[in-house]
């Protein structure tokens, strides 16, 4: 089915690319990988993770040199280039064929010629072949700009970008926005896009600013995310529910008649830690308003009651034990027992993820069972709280985005512009390289049921609030996700979760 | 190993078996031979002094250095905090646990690894049949990498898994848990693991130890009327006390550094109740972009191991090692 192939490139950081997992699921693949692609998170490469270093040091400034060297030797001598002198001659401002051009207004560069290093994280194909492609089209409409791929395994991209900003970075990257980006951008090898980005970012809608720091476009999503509960249709059925919860009393209720039944309920990955805090975070778009939880996490502080409530609320979900046996020890998406896994195979009802998680289940279960399950498959939206002081329409996601180095910004603006148009966005959702574009003119690509249903969701969300664990700084995202699977584990309180991040942004 | 025993060994010590060069003898005053020896030196020392200057020597200093400020890893270092980080990581109960938990897995080594190592090795060093399959049968869990050990250990723990199976079918299904999600359990499930991993280490050592002790002095004691028992307990574990001293130092090295188990397995997980001090420095330093505390706290631990180190081989490895790896006055 379409989803099995989806997103070599997406991996927003939660999301394995599911090519590679479909390619090769087999039990080792499964079990190395864990969870997030933008945290570092093959475990086999945090074991060598100094060794690691060093090597992927040696390959960014091997590979900044092999991208430096035909871009100065074709400056130096225009006509050394084949290509660039033969398009160049024939029709220097032809490029306007291309959408890419048009912002620009004129010659990328100055019209020199110029290579940019593109890093994506799509290293199998749907992907690798989609994103090439976009990569080949743009160097035909803008003959000078030379686009050198790198696709690079998801989970050592995040490593590799960190360690190349120490250095020379490559010039198009990975970027998965928030807080992240705003410690990317210390190096002060980030692009300001803002300038060259204005005329269009709009095209990307409101979440694109999650890519800003501070009114400073640093980057520029592809597709988004969106989390939400993800179920067994037929399971739900067999206990007897006959529509997914809408109300977090319903869901309280499905939990019991669930159980009753003698199905697990729910699954969390709670090795990962970030799964718990999707639940965490979703009480807390119920229970704050939009302003408090922009300013606390500007602040990477939560001081507002509600914040405690959120974590009052867990604990009434927690207190109905409705998770798999030894969640806290399970990953969210490697192997048949992981959460992901245990609803692929009908061990479980429900798991709150994000989209990616079809394509993860259907990876997890054998090939000629993928249909079956990924029919059985059904969404519904966070269910709602009373008495909550969030706006109803708020949405927790994320995307995968590109920042640019200073090399040539408005060569790389003119690519990104490029790469999210809606024609472009169009045919790598065909393609199945996307799930859901970030350009709204793209949407009307996506053919799957469910995910036209995500899309719609997603649609009528008032804002798509990106993971806290993204939005914030990292070390205190990650003190946060701590405090929260602390809490899964019975350690701590409400009121620790809430103080977690002031907590880790003071030290 | 053979380079480095070249390269420190003093030139002029007689080595045993192995008659001195005439030209080695103290006392020689010969400027060509003294050129070529130290063109000899460089040679022999020289790459790995390089390599060990490289990768050993330098970042620990740049280490030191990171770990007196906070730093995410970009940009110039600009908030010296003193020792700030070190203060931090001492105050942190994570950390704390990490430390209980690494010095758990060393006593726990020490008191139940050792003595079944040595079991192990004396049964294996008998006359029995299939002597050579059960030795490789011991053994082939050491040649495994530790990332395939912990992924393999991780299925057969899985809820329901192999283990549970197998504890219901030996009828000792009340004592299964949740072995990996149980934070009262994991770190002793997790040392089962390593031991399994490296307990054919150890057995391998001790039976090249036991090797070494002559067939005559077991006969000796056999002839004077010891028992079995006491020629173990008053011959052979003497005699093999050499072994059993490296064995505790790796060991112990090892507890302090367990890294690759843990991590994949639990993430130091749950609630940081498998967490070594590994795992704590890769979690901050690289995962929360904290290099300035990851550095601290890899300070911290360098300076664990190294003190054990020093007084280890100052006060139980010293006779065992005098002249080769220790310069003791004389």
């Amino acid at each position: 089915m379409t989803f099995s192939v989806t997103s070599g490139t997406t991996g927003d950081g939660r999301t394995p690319p599911p090519g590679t997992r479909v390619e090769c699921g087999t039990l080792a693949e499964g079990t190395f990988m864990t969870s997030r692609t933008n945290r570092f998170t093959h475990p086999l490469a945090k074991a060598t993770a100094v060794a690691a270093v060093c090597a992927l040091a040696v390959a960014a400034c091997s590979s900044s040199k092999k991208a430096a060297a035909p871009a100065s030797s074709a400056a130096s001598t225009p006509a050394a280039s084949a290509a660039a002198t033969t398009s160049a001659s024939s029709a220097p401002t032809t490029a306007a064929s291309a959408p890419a051009s048009s912002a620009a207004g004129g010659q990328l560069n100055g019209g020199k010629p110029v290579t940019l290093t593109w890093w994506h994280n799509a290293s199998t194909d749907p992907g690798k072949t989609a994103f090439q492609k976009v990569a080949d089209d743009f160097h035909a409409a803008n003959p000078n700009v030379t686009i050198q791929v790198q696709p690079i395994q998801n989970e050592s991209i995040k490593t590799k970008v960190q360690v190349a900003l120490q250095g020379t970075p490559p010039d198009i990257f990975q970027q998965w926005g928030g807080g992240a980006e705003a410690t990317q951008a210390q190096s002060g090898k980030l692009a300001d896009l803002t300038q060259l980005t204005s005329s269009w970012i709009g095209q990307l809608g409101k979440s694109a600013s999650g890519w800003a720091d501070n009114g400073k476009q640093l980057g520029v999503p592809y597709d988004y995310h969106v989390v939400g509960f993800w179920y067994r249709t037929d399971l739900f059925t067999k206990a007897g529910i006959t529509s997914p919860p809408a109300t977090m009393t319903d869901l309280l209720a499905d939990i019991t008649k669930l159980k009753a039944a003698g199905i697990t309920p729910m699954t969390v990955g709670g090795k990962d830690k970030w799964p718990d805090a999707f639940y965490w975070e979703n009480f807390v778009l119920k229970e704050c308003p939009k302003d408090t939880i922009t300013a606390g996490i500007a602040a990477a502080k939560f001081t507002d009651p509600c914040f405690v409530k959120a974590g009052q609320d867990l604990k009434t979900l927690l207190d109905a034990k409705p998770f798999n046996t030894g969640f806290l020890a399970t990953p969210a998406q490697q192997g048949a027992g992981s959460s992901a896994g245990l609803v692929a195979n009908g061990k479980a009802a429900m798991e709150l993820q994000g989209d990616w998680e079809i394509p993860t289940i259907v990876g997890l279960v054998s090939k000629d069972q993928a249909a079956t399950v990924e029919g059985e498959m059904g969404f519904f939206p966070f269910p709602s709280i009373t008495g909550g002081n969030g706006e109803p329409g708020a949405a927790l996601g994320g995307g995968d985005g590109f920042s640019c180095s200073t090399k040539a910004p408005d060569a790389c603006a003119a690519f990104l512009q490029y790469m999210t148009s809606a024609p472009v966005e169009e045919e790598l959702v065909k393609a199945n390289a996307i799930s859901i574009p970030s350009n709204g003119g793209a949407t009307s690509a996506i053919s799957d049921p469910t995910l036209q249903k995500v899309l719609t969701y997603l649609q009528g969300v008032s804002y798509n609030q990106l993971y806290f664990d993204q939005a914030l700084p990292t070390n205190v995202g990650n003190a946060v996700n701590d405090a929260v699977s602390n809490f899964f584990a019975g350690q701590g309180s409400p009121q620790d979760i809430a103080d977690s991040a002031g907590k880790a942004a003071t030290q | 190993m053979a380079s480095e025993g070249h390269t420190t060994t003093r030139p002029g010590q007689p080595v045993p078996g192995v008659v001195p060069p005439a030209r080695q003898a103290p006392g020689r005053k010969s400027t060509r031979s003294g050129v070529r020896q130290r063109l000899e030196l460089l040679l022999l020392i020289g790459p790995a002094f390089v390599l060990f200057v490289g990768f050993v020597l330098v970042p620990i200093v740049v280490a030191v250095y990171y770990s007196f400020y906070k730093w995410s890893g970009f940009g110039p270092l600009n908030h010296p905090v003193g020792l700030g980080n070190y203060r931090r990581a001492f105050a942190d109960t994570v950390f704390l646990h990490a430390i209980q938990h690494n010095v758990t897995i060393a006593l726990l080594s020490l008191f139940l690894q050792l003595p079944l190592s040595i079991g192990l090795a004396l049964l294996l060093n008998r006359q029995l049949r299939g002597r050579g399959f059960l030795r490789l049968v011991v053994f082939a869990p050491y040649v495994l990498s530790e990332a395939v050990t912990a992924v393999m250990w991780l299925m057969l723990l899985q809820p329901d898994g192999f283990v549970d199976q197998a504890f219901k079918h030996l009828g000792l299904g009340s004592l299964v848990t949740t072995w990996l999600a149980n934070t009262h359990v994991v770190l002793y499930t997790l040392f089962v693991v390593i031991t399994w991993k490296y307990i054919g280490f150890g057995v391998i050592l001790l039976l090249a130890g036991l090797q070494g002790i002559p067939t005559e002095l077991r006969e000796a004691s056999a002839l004077d009327g010891a028992s079995p028992w006491q020629t173990t307990r008053r011959v052979i574990l003497p005699l093999l006390g050499p072994t059993i001293r490296i064995w505790i130092f790796l060991s112990m090295i090892g507890s302090l550094q367990v890294f690759d188990i843990p991590w994949i397995m639990t993430l130091g997980g749950p609630a940081g109740a498998s967490t070594t001090m590994s795992t704590y420095l890769i979690d901050k330093g690289f995962q929360s972009y904290e290099f300035g505390y990851g550095s601290a706290v890899a300070v911290i631990l360098f300076i664990f191991c190294f003190v054990f180190a020093l007084l280890y081989q100052r006060f139980a490895l010293r006779r065992d090692t005098a002249g080769a790896l220790t310069r003791m006055a004389g």
